[in-house]
């Protein structure tokens, strides 16, 4: 049952990628925006529920909330600041003002409370299940569950809610729906404030589950996550989270097998592949570019 | 005629310059500190001028030259440590070398666009990264130990080819195409460029040069680790080209030499030289996106100020 135990892992780590891939997928669905910063959000709500862990000894759902809402805030602070004027700038500009701000964060972070890392404080006692031979702990229940939620939610926000079908109205034409009588820069930002809202609950379920945070932490699953994100279909909500559980089993199996220094590499040649042979990603349409 | 003048014109300044730094290390003005920050500043200008034919004249943004640049420097250092060799052989192996993983990387990756090749460089640089921190021929992460060979005459004569070459380069038939593909792919295909092997090309040159310069780094900092060439060195060399404007070369090197002089001054600080590169980037960006001197090179102001003809009309 070795291998039900592994893909159990996988999954628990998949669902960590997957809500941070929602965020990168559904700002580049509405802006064509690669969120380079959205690593350092996922950064700053594990430091936020941190601080409302140990600080000031809050439960699991309260610090998970306050976490998300001062995310979602910090994304749309980053958003009006940083992206709003680059509306109408080549994607290049708007990818090095990205990759400027993710510097920025980390590099302000660091500058403020130094480098060192920290101890997540352990929530609720850590049980066990057996569960076919494997043994399933309460934390990766605990993943599963919120993940699975946050997901629903989602769903719920972007098919059945007035400012959901905005947003799917601006990202398949931002010039349409402005004519519609759609406030653009407001979907926008609402956009970012959810993608940033579930960056910030992953931050803290990555916490509980890896028990250490730093401020550099940011980077390394930022990165997976734009892999899931690309490997599902870019801009396509389902593709995010599948195509986050894809990469965190197959992480964890590459782990398993042995190869663990390799397991970084195993997600760069998963996003090779499919940029060189179905760039548009596992859900993705072909569309061809128009001169 | 008048641009062979301005040729040797460049090429007898240079061998001054060198003549004198070289004079003067010789009267032993420029201590060990300032030799050392001129090679650095050299070999960033190497890697900035590489970079900037890939993505200022070409037009292909590249995530990646930090990979390049690792190549460079462990093939030049397996060259001189475990093989023994000359450095001159080292040097040469690590720009070939590089050109080789330039092609791997380019043939395939350059179909992509935009952001979508951006993010292909990166992963490639990533995996180069890991390779060289899995195998313990090279030493893993604890790194491998290099000696001190690099001086300011190889330095120079690197920097000097590297610059007489792309600049050759970008005013030639081939520069020209590169240069058409950077304003519009689609109708410089469409005008019987052959995009995709001038775009393999310029990535092949820009990572050979890149690693030139890794031997460089390598037989200058006595040791290289892997973690030295990952994203963020990347993302320096990137900086170096756009704060100097996207397709100048001159530009790339004036932002290289200050930005080279400010890491230096801050490097007991590195959070706040990062926290100072990251907002250049961002202003930039928002306030003057196409660079300091966008696509002009210092000799086009010369002719602004002489007024002579239309002297603004360069690359546009």
């Amino acid at each position: 049952m070795e291998w039900l135990q592994q893909l159990i892992n996988g999954i628990s780590l998949g669902s960590i990628y997957a809500l941070i891939a929602l965020g990168y997928t559904m700002v580049y669905g509405i802006i064509k925006l690669i969120n380079f910063a959205h690593g350092e959000v996922f950064m700053i709500g594990a430091f936020i529920g941190y601080f409302c862990i140990a600080g000031w000894g809050l439960g699991l759902f309260p610090a998970l909330l306050v976490a998300m809402t001062s995310c979602a805030i910090i994304g749309v602070i980053i958003e009006r600041i940083a992206y709003k004027r680059l509306r109408n700038a080549t994607r290049i500009a708007v990818l090095i003002t990205a990759i400027g701000v993710s510097l920025l964060i980390q590099n302000g972070f660091i500058y403020m409370r130094g480098a060192q890392p920290e101890a997540y404080p352990a929530v609720f006692a850590n049980k066990s299940f057996a569960f076919f031979g494997a043994q399933i702990s309460s934390q990766s229940i605990l993943i599963l569950s919120v993940s699975i939620g946050l997901m629903i939610i989602l769903q719920f926000i972007v098919h059945k809610t007035k400012i959901g079908k905005a947003m799917r109205a601006v990202s398949y034409d931002s010039e349409a729906a402005k004519l519609m009588g759609i406030n653009v820069d407001n979907t926008i930002s609402a956009t970012f404030a959810i993608g940033s809202a579930l960056a910030g609950a992953a931050g803290v379920i990555f916490g509980i589950y890896y028990t250490k945070i730093d401020p550099l932490m940011g980077i390394i699953p930022g990165l997976k996550a734009f892999v899931a994100a690309v490997l599902g279909g870019i801009g396509i909500i389902p593709g995010a989270m599948v195509g986050g559980l894809v990469l965190g089993v197959v992480e964890t199996f590459v782990s398993a097998i042995g190869f663990s220094l390799w397991r970084d590499a195993a997600a760069f040649i998963i996003l090779i592949l499919i940029l060189i042979f179905k760039p548009s990603g596992i859900f993705g349409k072909n569309t061809r570019e128009k001169v | 005629m008048k641009k062979s003048k301005q040729f040797w014109i460049f090429i007898s300044s240079s061998i001054a310059a060198y003549a004198i730094v070289q004079l003067l290390i010789n009267m032993g003005i420029l201590d060990d500190f300032y030799i050392n920050t001129l090679v650095f500043m050299s070999i960033n200008i190497m890697l900035a001028v590489s970079l900037h034919l890939v993505i200022g004249i070409t037009g292909q943004f590249s995530l990646g030259h930090a990979g390049f640049l690792a190549v460079g420097a462990y093939v030049s250092a397996i060259v001189t440590m475990k093989l023994q060799l000359p450095f001159l052989v080292a040097i040469l192996a690590a720009g070939v070398m590089a050109t080789i993983a330039g092609l791997i990387i380019g043939i395939p990756s350059l179909r992509l666009r935009g952001d979508y090749l951006a993010i292909a460089t990166l992963g490639f640089a990533e995996i180069i990264r890991i390779i060289f921190l899995n195998i313990e021929y090279v030493g893993g992460a604890a790194g491998m130990q290099v000696t001190h060979l690099t001086n300011w005459t190889y330095t120079f004569i690197c920097l000097f080819a590297t610059i007489v070459i792309i600049v050759n380069f970008t005013n030639s038939r081939h520069g020209r195409a590169c240069i058409s593909i950077r304003e519009n792919e689609i109708a410089a295909d469409a005008m019987g460029i052959n995009t995709t092997y001038y775009k393999v090309l310029a990535f092949a040159i820009g990572a050979f040069f890149a690693g030139i310069a890794g031997a460089l780094y390598a037989h200058n900092f006595y040791i290289i680790q892997p973690v030295n060439f990952g994203f963020l060195k990347s993302i320096d060399i990137l900086i170096y080209v756009v704060l100097g404007g996207l397709g100048s070369l001159s530009g790339a090197i004036v932002a290289t030499i200050l930005l080279t002089i400010v890491s230096t001054f801050l490097q007991s600080y590195p959070e706040t030289r990062m926290i100072i590169y990251s907002l250049v980037l961002i202003i930039v960006m928002l306030y003057r996106p196409k660079g300091l001197m966008g696509t002009m090179e210092i000799t086009d102001y010369f002719k602004l100020w002489r007024g002579s003809k239309g002297g603004s009309k360069h690359g546009q």
